[in-house]
């Protein structure tokens, strides 16, 4: 039983946004953004074909500059945001939009339309997320935008350096409107370099990452709820909610480890890893399995980390036990209990690290787990290498037997 | 024949026996009638008494010799022979003879004859006159045997008589003797009851005059007497009298039982008397036991009242005026001990001898009486001996002042000496085992107290050293340098010479002289578990994990130095290359450790140590690293690369970097050596040429080839080199920490570059500063490829992030600005 082997592709550009088309819940499709200053840049559409291992692709025209960042709708597999820089010889501006993907059934229309410059259709712009600023110029630079997690709102949150915007986004007009600003600036020169949503909550906090400190902030005040001071001793690069344990943070950051926090006790973390031997960049919880933790850094490793003391599984499969009852007849429900009993007391569940992928030769700056398919993720390197990969089966069976 | 008895009889008896008075008669009658009888008779008879009596006439030699032939002879001629016969030798004699012969013959025969007969007549005249005599005697004999028998008969009546007489006195005194007897009993009665009566009046007097033993005696005399006829009203009132006069003494007795001043031989006395007494051995035991037990617990008060004043506790109700605080500091532990031994120890010795003296293998009568005695003795001495043994062992904790502890063993010396003492004179009890628990805890506290002071001590010289390098450096860096290797040294030999000094002071409880140390229920463990594992290897222990504890500050920035770091990382590994090995085998050899079954192992500390250093070294380079990279990271975040202008120097932060480096690569020279460099390049011409050389190479693909094939280009050069492990761990050599450090820089700068946008001016500045890093940085590194693999990435990150093609700088002009700055 061998695992699959880790699919590769490459992109001719240097990349550093990726990103699972969260709405799509049938197969295993992310968008990819290249980054490059000089030539055009592309949206990568990557529908990955699990079965058969392949990847097929599309491509669309990014014209507006660099994506540093990208995130996709929660509610409309169609919809994604980017936030790219546009550079003009004396200055570069961060600003963000929300584009749609082109319709399939249009394609074959398009190719007649098609300039000589490019083979690639462009992405529909649905429209900017301006976000306004006290300065003249009139406009902040936006770091990332974060979708309302739930997807029952057309939500849009926006972070920048110094402030938090937020829009409602509507479809129908293509339109965002600002609904809110919260200026955030802390003391000295701290930017705010990243943040997340948290699912919980009726999804009314998010949390971002602030230099070396990690904020809850309360959407309906704007007001900061907690504070992690210090969470990391250098920059913390990055943060996720755990989708199934409120409360449950983690952290990761230039001090190569990660950390993981109960946002009602802050005082120390609940764990530190420290697997990688340089900066890491993203830190992802699995969204079905929240003991699967994936982590990818600038020493051009992707690891997988079992965090099964702190998920909400931390006896195993019990959940999955319960559907084995209903499933199999009385006789045979006590045999099958007796056995996982059996399994858990041979194998209690233990943290550690599953597996470390080195398929990457330039840092990687974004990992993301696919949003259909519970075992399968991707991780994207600066050098324009997209791996896809698979939870190793001997953890996968581990969690579902 | 007759005739010859009778001769012998009267030869033998002259003197006349009437017994044979007649056999003489009748002898006589018989002789005179045989003496009528023929010649032969007459011849033959003769010759009897001739032999007979031998007496010879004539010539007796001849007539002898001849008439023995004759005799012999048969000869019938032979005239004096047995077998004469006359008329043979008439008619030889005729025959032979002539006639004058004859006549001759005739004549001589008639001699003979009438010699013979004259000799006859003479012999019978002779014994006539005998028999005469005889015969008067034997009349006389009769008479007087006569007379005797009359008195005879007399004493026979007289005797018969006599018997007679006793028989009828013997006969009337009979009755009289019962009476007689019974008077004598009457009599010995009647004295015993005059003692009765007397008894009270002889019993006050005796009491009087302190003769309680003589009371004692007669109590117990007339006691059962009394007891018996206590129903008769006259025998109550003595018995009642005596009852309250032996209650008087019993209570004399126990005065003087209770007394404290008392003997043992008046109390042994005592307690005799008034078992006798009939005082229940038990209650009497309880009542010494108590008595003694105030005693005692006087000199439990005392030790207690000194351990209090001892540990500065104020006593109560005493007024305490400076001069009296003064003398009542409490004394030290040997003075302690020894009032202990002799106030308490010494007290319960004496009353341990004299309970047994008084209570134990005496009572013969009761043997159970003497297993109650001996229970109650132990479970007295136990209990007391507890208190005692609490009240030193609160002492002993007491003690805690580091200096020499020659006082401290000394103590528990003479404490376990007593003890031993005292296990002689009660054996069924152990307290040497007690006191060896007391010993061997006041051994493993004064342990771990040196332990304490070690980490005090281990502490108080980090504190030194951080003082040392927080102090302002006064001359130069030339002082400086020196100064890390000096810190280290001190701190070694001072830790050394610390746990030495412990260890000598330690040796005291194992003196050869110490009682206690002898034992091996003391001294295995003491040895190995308290000296070796609860000092040496607990201390080691202790240094590994608070310098492990170095590297786990998380996120604090205002961390320990960095150079304490290293100095503690040096100090680690030469703990695992010497010092460890050093102390574990000096403590061994000191005490003697022999099982080395449970103990921690050498290796076992060395991976410690090692580890430890390691640990501390990563960190080192962790930490410095981070200062060098966050200077880098401001330096390329706060700058606005876009509209920066053309370059003219090296940034001063890159050469803030290579100075601080150099500083870093100073104080790491101090402590550890140059390492292994890969292919070291020994003259910089050569270098730079190395340099410019793999610029020109680069070159064209950097100004002509697109950006596609520029990363395609890094790609593969990446394929080719190994990968670059940034935060990994580092060899304990000078170069591979400034390896690492470097590469840490490097790699800040790097993933700093990615994130800007440059103009052509800042891509400019970043080829300028980078040029310049590679001409300083090399000389540090192990592998110089290393920094320029990386310096390379830097350039090629940044031309990526540059806004304009074709913006790259002249290596000389870089290489002009580079020498200028």
């Amino acid at each position: 039983m061998e695992d699959e082997a880790p699919v590769i592709y490459g992109l001719e550009f240097q990349a550093r946004s990726l990103c699972a088309q969260e709405a799509e819940t049938e197969s295993i499709r992310f968008l990819v953004g290249t980054q490059s200053l000089r030539s055009e840049n592309q949206v990568h559409f990557i529908d990955f074909d699990d079965e058969n291992s392949i990847i097929k692709k599309t491509i669309f025209r990014h014209r507006d500059g660099e994506i540093w960042n990208m995130s996709a709708s929660t509610f409309d597999s169609s919809l994604f945001s980017t936030c790219f820089n546009k550079t003009s010889d004396s200055k570069s501006e961060m600003r963000a939009a929300v584009w749609q993907i082109p319709n399939s059934d249009m394609e074959p229309s398009s190719p007649g339309g098609d300039d000589s410059s490019s083979a690639h259709p462009h992405l529909n712009l649905m429209c900017y997320l301006e976000a306004p600023s006290e300065e003249s110029s009139g406009r902040a630079d936006v770091r990332s935008v974060l979708w309302h997690p739930a997807g029952d709102s057309q939500a849009l949150i926006g972070i920048c350096e110094d402030k938090l915007v937020c829009w409602d986004l509507n479809t129908a007009s293509s339109s965002a409107k600002v609904t809110s600003s919260k200026n955030v600036e802390g003391r000295g020169h701290s930017k705010t370099i990243s943040g997340r949503w948290n699912p919980h909550h009726n999804c009314q906090q998010i949390a971002t990452a602030v230099d070396t400190a990690v904020k809850g902030w309360d959407l309906r005040t704007m007001s900061p709820v907690y504070q992690i001071e210090s969470a990391h001793s250098q920059l913390v690069r990055d943060l996720d909610f755990n989708p199934n344990k409120q409360y449950y943070l983690a952290t990761c950051g230039d001090d190569c480890r990660i950390k993981f926090w109960d946002t009602r006790n802050l005082a120390q973390p609940l764990k530190i890893i420290s697997e990688h031997s340089h900066w890491v960049w993203s830190v992802r919880f699995n969204r079905f399995h929240d003991q699967l933790v994936l982590t990818s850094s600038s020493d051009s490793r992707v690891v997988l980390n079992s965090v099964v003391s702190l998920s909400s599984e931390p006896y195993g499969h019990l959940v999955d036990n319960d559907d084995d009852e209903e499933a199999n007849s009385d006789n045979e429900r006590e045999g099958g209990d007796e056995d996982s009993l059996k399994e858990e007391s041979q194998e209690p569940p233990k943290d550690g690290v599953i597996a470390t992928y080195e398929e990457h030769e330039d840092s990687v700056y974004a990992a993301d787990w696919s949003s259909a398919d519970p075992w399968t993720f991707a991780s994207l390197s600066y050098d324009g290498r997209l791996v896809i990969n698979h939870v190793p089966r001997s953890e996968k069976y581990k969690i579902l037997l | 024949m007759t005739f010859s008895i009778c001769k012998a009889v009267f030869a033998e008896t002259p003197r006349v026996h009437f017994r044979f008075r007649f056999l003489r008669i009748k002898t006589i009658k018989t002789m005179a009638s045989k003496q009528e009888n023929g010649g032969m008779e007459d011849r033959q008879r003769r010759r009897d008494l001739k032999m007979y009596y031998g007496l010879e006439n004539g010539d007796p030699e001849t007539e002898g010799s001849v008439q023995h032939a004759m005799i012999n002879s048969t000869d019938p001629c032979n005239l004096d022979g047995a077998n004469f016969q006359p008329q043979t030798y008439l008619s030889k004699l005729i025959q032979e003879r002539s006639l004058t012969e004859l006549m001759d013959e005739e004549q001589k025969m008639v001699k003979d004859i009438r010699g013979l007969d004259s000799d006859m007549q003479t012999l019978v005249y002779e014994n006539y006159n005998k028999f005469i005599s005889a015969t008067d005697t034997i009349r006389k004999m009769k008479n007087d045997f006569r007379k005797m028998e009359d008195e005879m008969d007399h004493l026979a009546s007289n005797m018969s008589a006599i018997t007679d007489f006793s028989a009828s006195i013997s006969g009337t005194l009979q009755d009289r003797r019962q009476q007689i007897t019974k008077l004598a009993g009457v009599h010995s009665l009647l004295k015993k009851l005059q003692f009765l009566f007397e008894l009270p009046a002889r019993l006050n007097k005796c009491i009087e005059m302190e003769a309680y033993v003589q009371a004692v005696r007669y109590y117990t005399k007339a006691q059962r007497v009394l007891h018996q006829y206590d129903h008769m009203p006259s025998f109550q009132g003595i018995h009642t009298d005596c009852e309250s006069i032996i209650k008087q003494l019993r209570t004399k007795l126990m005065e003087r039982f209770r007394q404290k001043e008392s003997t043992a031989k008046q109390l042994t006395e005592c307690v005799d008397l008034l078992t006798q007494l009939g005082e229940p051995a038990e209650s009497l035991c309880d009542e010494f036991l108590s008595h003694a037990k105030q005693k005692l617990d006087e000199d439990l008060e005392e030790m207690k009242t000194q351990i209090k004043l001892y540990s500065g506790e104020p006593t109560p109700g005493q007024e305490q005026r400076p001069s009296h605080a003064y003398m009542n500091t409490g004394m030290d532990v040997l003075e302690f001990v020894d009032l202990g031994c002799n106030g308490f120890l010494s007290n319960m010795c004496l009353v341990i001898a004299s309970y047994n003296d008084m209570f134990m293998n005496r009572n013969m009568t009761d043997e159970s009486l003497d297993t109650i005695a001996l229970r109650k003795l132990v479970l007295f001495v136990n209990e007391l001996m507890e208190q005692y043994f609490n009240s030193v062992r609160q002492r002993v904790q007491l003690e805690k002042e580091t200096g020499d502890n020659t006082i401290l063993v000394r103590a528990l010396d003479r404490f376990h000496r007593r003890l031993q003492a005292m296990n002689k004179l009660l054996p069924d009890t152990d307290f040497s085992r007690a006191g060896t628990e007391i010993v061997s805890r006041g051994a493993r506290d004064r342990v771990s107290h040196y332990l304490q002071s070690l980490k005090q001590h281990f502490a108080d010289c980090l504190t030194d050293i951080r003082q040392n390098l927080a102090a302002p450096r006064l001359v130069g860096k030339q002082d400086n340098t020196a100064r890390l290797s000096e810190l280290l040294a001190n701190m070694q030999s001072s830790v050394v010479e610390q746990i030495k000094s412990v260890l000598g002071n330690l040796q005291a409880f194992i003196a050869p002289d110490i009682t206690f140390a002898m034992k091996p229920y003391f001294r295995g463990p003491f040895c190995s578990q308290d000296v070796r594992e609860g000092l040496v290897v607990a201390f080691i222990k202790h240094i590994c994990i608070t310098c492990n504890d170095f590297c786990e500050v998380p996120g604090d920035k205002t961390t320990s130095p960095p150079a304490l770091l290293m100095i503690l990382s040096r100090f680690c590994i030469d703990l695992e290359n010497a010092s460890i090995s050093y102390l574990l085998s000096l403590a061994e050899e000191q005490f003697m450790v022999e099982d080395r079954m449970p103990l921690t192992s050498t290796t076992e500390l060395f991976a410690m140590a090692k580890d430890t250093g390691q640990r501390l070294l990563n960190h080192y380079v962790k930490v410095q690293g981070l200062t060098i990279s966050q200077m880098l990271r401001k330096s390329v975040e706060t700058r606005d690369w876009l509209t920066t202008i053309e370059p003219r120097n090296v940034r001063a932060v890159m050469k803030r970097v290579v100075e601080d480096i150099t500083a870093i690569d100073m104080q790491v020279g101090q402590l550890y050596e140059e390492g292994v460099r890969k292919e070291r390049s020994s003259d910089s011409s050569r270098r730079t040429h190395a340099l410019s050389a793999s610029q020109q190479n680069r070159r064209p693909q950097w100004n002509y080839a697109p950006s596609v094939d520029n990363s395609l280009m890094s790609n593969i050069q990446k394929l080719f080199s190994e990968k670059i492990e940034i935060f990994s761990a580092v060899e304990f050599s000078k170069v591979s920490v400034l390896t690492g450090i470097v590469k840490i820089s490097l790699k800040t700068f790097l993933e700093c570059v990615r994130l800007r946008t440059f103009g052509k001016y800042g891509l400019q500045q970043i080829q300028v500063d980078t040029h310049y890093l590679q001409l300083y940085l090399w000389r540090f590194v192990s592998d110089e490829n290393l920094v320029q693999v990386l310096l390379d990435e830097i350039v090629c990150s940044a031309v990526h992030r540059c806004v304009t093609d074709k913006a790259m700088m002249e290596p000389s002009v870089i290489d002009l600005i580079c020498e200028r700055g």
